[in-house]
């Protein structure tokens, strides 16, 4: 009934309010850096997409050369393989190719969880405040106290060695910094006049929060979120490295075990272990670029 | 007066967050594959052994009860016999211990004086094309993962150029009396320069980056302004006047960075064979050692709580401007 009476300067549909959520999420394109980050990105979401086409071999096929043995350790070019093969006669390239999905893969879900379990926690100690801000904010100086990458090591090797349990034991601990930021965030919008007057007109909590907290805490949870790719990305190669990864996905982490494990260091097998640490620097340090474009939108003060 | 109440609550804290952490070690170690007995006991013991270790955690117990006994037996020291060495776990973690801080102490005092500088430097040179180069080069190196680094490291100065040996804390065969007698030796030095290497290439960003933009914080003050005025040398004014003001917040970030610096330790660790608590770690979780992981792992987690504390306590000590209303 009361739908059928719209009176004058309604509040906006629930369309408009996301997209004005959306909207205060800029890219920064104002910054050179920022720009051959996005760049960057852009060339690896790429390559994931269409990691099938662009891979010259099955990343998991043992080769064999022309004579029947297997392709072992071959220099890049020969035989074709543009940047050689592993000592089990795997591809290096169609790995390296292969490998652009779990990164984004895990680094994007991880960012995501990482982002979310943050913002809802800061916002709802923030707005609350009294005993709920008490128990998560000790909650988050406890996962200040465990050491993080210890604690996906254990986590990952006691489940089951899946990308799902590692981006989990990531998420379970990395919240904690995006946590603070986002209550301190609520702390100075909880008491603006503009959600007082949501109050005393009679606005739920729920409303409150959702329309008036949650837009303004959001690039926050965006900068915190582009962060935590980077980390997730680290994190992932590094476990994968000691061996508590994935075993079915191919990802430069892996392929750096591999080669450490191959005596690849002594045999100065350079294409095989060089390519997946510069893939690893540039889309984390692509992550940074952005990251620093977009503190200079949120913080301009940076910007002198 | 105000000062201690400050200190007690900081030591409540930390107390409060160190039996959280205990804690959810304790359930996390209950959560592995396999008998809950698994934790304390390999089948490889005797049975005279296992119903020793039964009776020392108290296993035939509730876990409520396994819980608290196993609290007491924290308190006394007593974190369990290691399955691979047959020895407590407490001594093991404790003769590794010294390994794993001389490198992280090591590395983060190279990665902290070159950060200052070079930090200090870049402020100074603001807007030149040093600047625009140096800064995405920072990045860049936080951008690196620790092991690769290593790898890279290892193929090059070890194997390629044999300049340096490719793991471990001593040549083949050397002796030493003492502990002392090893870390003070030339040999324990030439084996550490490149793990320490690794790790100070990827930390100086941090006090590098907090540095420079301190530094371009202060630059702005009137007290700098007024040494311009007063016709001090620019060299002066950037060293005397700007850096030492600017050094603060870089120092109690140190403690921080210790923190972190322990838990990253146990990839490079692992990649230069270094017997540290990192290294240990991994190694007792892929051979199913748990006493010992839980040991190590509650060493480095004791390392990242305390230093979480003295950067808490110096941040308000140092800095005047943080009051405690």
């Amino acid at each position: 009934m009361s739908d059928a009476l719209t009176p004058v300067g309604k509040s906006p549909g629930r369309f408009t309010r996301l997209r004005r959520a959306l909207g205060s999420i800029r890219l920064p394109l104002h910054d050179p850096l920022a720009i051959i980050g996005l760049a960057i990105y852009a060339f690896f979401i790429v390559m994931a997409i269409f990691a099938p086409q662009i891979a010259t071999h099955d990343p998991n096929e043992i080769l064999f050369t022309s004579e029947f043995t297997i392709a072992a350790d071959l220099r890049p070019g020969v035989d074709g393989y543009l940047l050689g093969t592993t000592t089990l006669g795997r591809d290096v390239f169609s790995q390296i190719v292969w490998g652009a999905r779990s990164a984004l893969l895990i680094g994007l879900t991880a960012a995501f969880m990482v982002a979310l379990i943050g913002s809802v926690v800061g916002v709802v100690a923030g707005y609350f405040g009294g005993w709920v801000d008490m128990i998560l904010m000790r909650l988050a100086d406890v996962a200040f106290g465990i050491p993080f990458l210890p604690f996906v090591i254990v986590l990952a090797a006691f489940l089951e060695p899946s990308i799902w349990n590692v981006v989990i034991a990531m998420a379970l601990v990395l919240w904690r910094d995006t946590g603070r930021v986002i209550r301190s965030q609520t702390l100075t919008l909880r008491n603006r006049v503009y959600v007082e007057a949501a109050r005393v007109s009679g606005s739920s909590d729920f409303k409150i929060i959702l329309r008036h907290i949650v837009p303004n805490v959001l690039p926050l949870s965006f900068l915190y979120g582009s962060i935590a790719i980077g980390w997730a990305i680290l994190t992932e190669a590094s476990i994968s490295f000691l061996g508590f990864g994935d075993p079915d996905s191919i990802s430069w982490g892996y392929m750096l075990q591999d080669a450490y494990a191959s005596q690849a260091l002594s045999k100065g097998s350079y294409y095989w272990f060089v390519p997946p640490g510069i893939l690893i620097i540039l889309i984390v340090s692509a992550g940074f670029f952005i990251t620093r474009g977009y503190e200079q939108i949120l913080f301009p003060k940076l910007d002198r | 007066m105000k000062a201690i109440t400050v200190i007690g609550g900081r030591l409540l804290q930390t107390a409060f967050v160190l039996l959280a952490v205990i804690t959810i070690l304790f359930f996390m170690f209950r959560l592995m594959p396999g008998s809950p007995l698994a934790a304390y006991i390999d089948p490889n013991f005797t049975p005279e052994q296992q119903a020793e270790l039964m009776a020392r955690f108290g296993l035939d117990q509730p876990l409520w009860r396994q819980y608290f006994i196993y609290l007491g037996n924290l308190l006394q020291g007593d974190l369990g016999e290691s399955f691979f060495y047959r020895q407590p776990v407490a001594e093991r973690v404790l003769a590794l211990l010294p390994n794993t801080l001389i490198l992280t102490f090591s590395s983060l005092i190279l990665a902290y004086v070159f950060g200052v500088f070079a930090g200090a430097y870049l402020a100074w040179k603001r807007g030149s094309v040093v600047e625009q180069i140096g800064v995405p080069l920072v990045l860049t190196t936080r951008a690196m993962p620790e092991f690769w680094l290593g790898m890279l490291l290892l193929a090059v100065f070890s194997f390629g150029m044999g300049w340096f040996p490719a793991g471990g804390t001593r040549a083949p065969g050397a002796e030493y009396d003492t502990m002392w007698a090893l870390y003070t030796s030339a040999d324990f030095w030439w084996h550490m320069t490149l793990p320490v290497l690794t790790l100070a290439i990827y930390s100086q960003g941090l006090p590098l980056l907090l540095m420079r933009s301190n530094m371009m914080d202060v630059m702005r003050e009137d007290f700098v302004t007024m040494a311009r005025i007063k016709g001090l040398s620019t060299f002066t004014v950037v060293i005397r006047h700007a850096a030492r003001n600017a050094l603060l917040p870089v120092m109690t970030s140190f403690a921080i960075a210790v923190g972190y610096q322990i838990q990253g330790n146990v990839i490079v660790e692992t990649v230069f064979s270094w017997p540290g608590l990192g290294r240990e770690l991994v190694r007792a979780v892929q051979t199913a050692d748990y006493p010992l992981a839980q040991g190590a792992f509650l060493m480095i987690a004791l390392v990242v709580i305390l230093m979480n504390l003295v950067a808490d306590l110096l941040y308000a000590a140092l800095d005047p401007r943080v009051t405690h209303e």
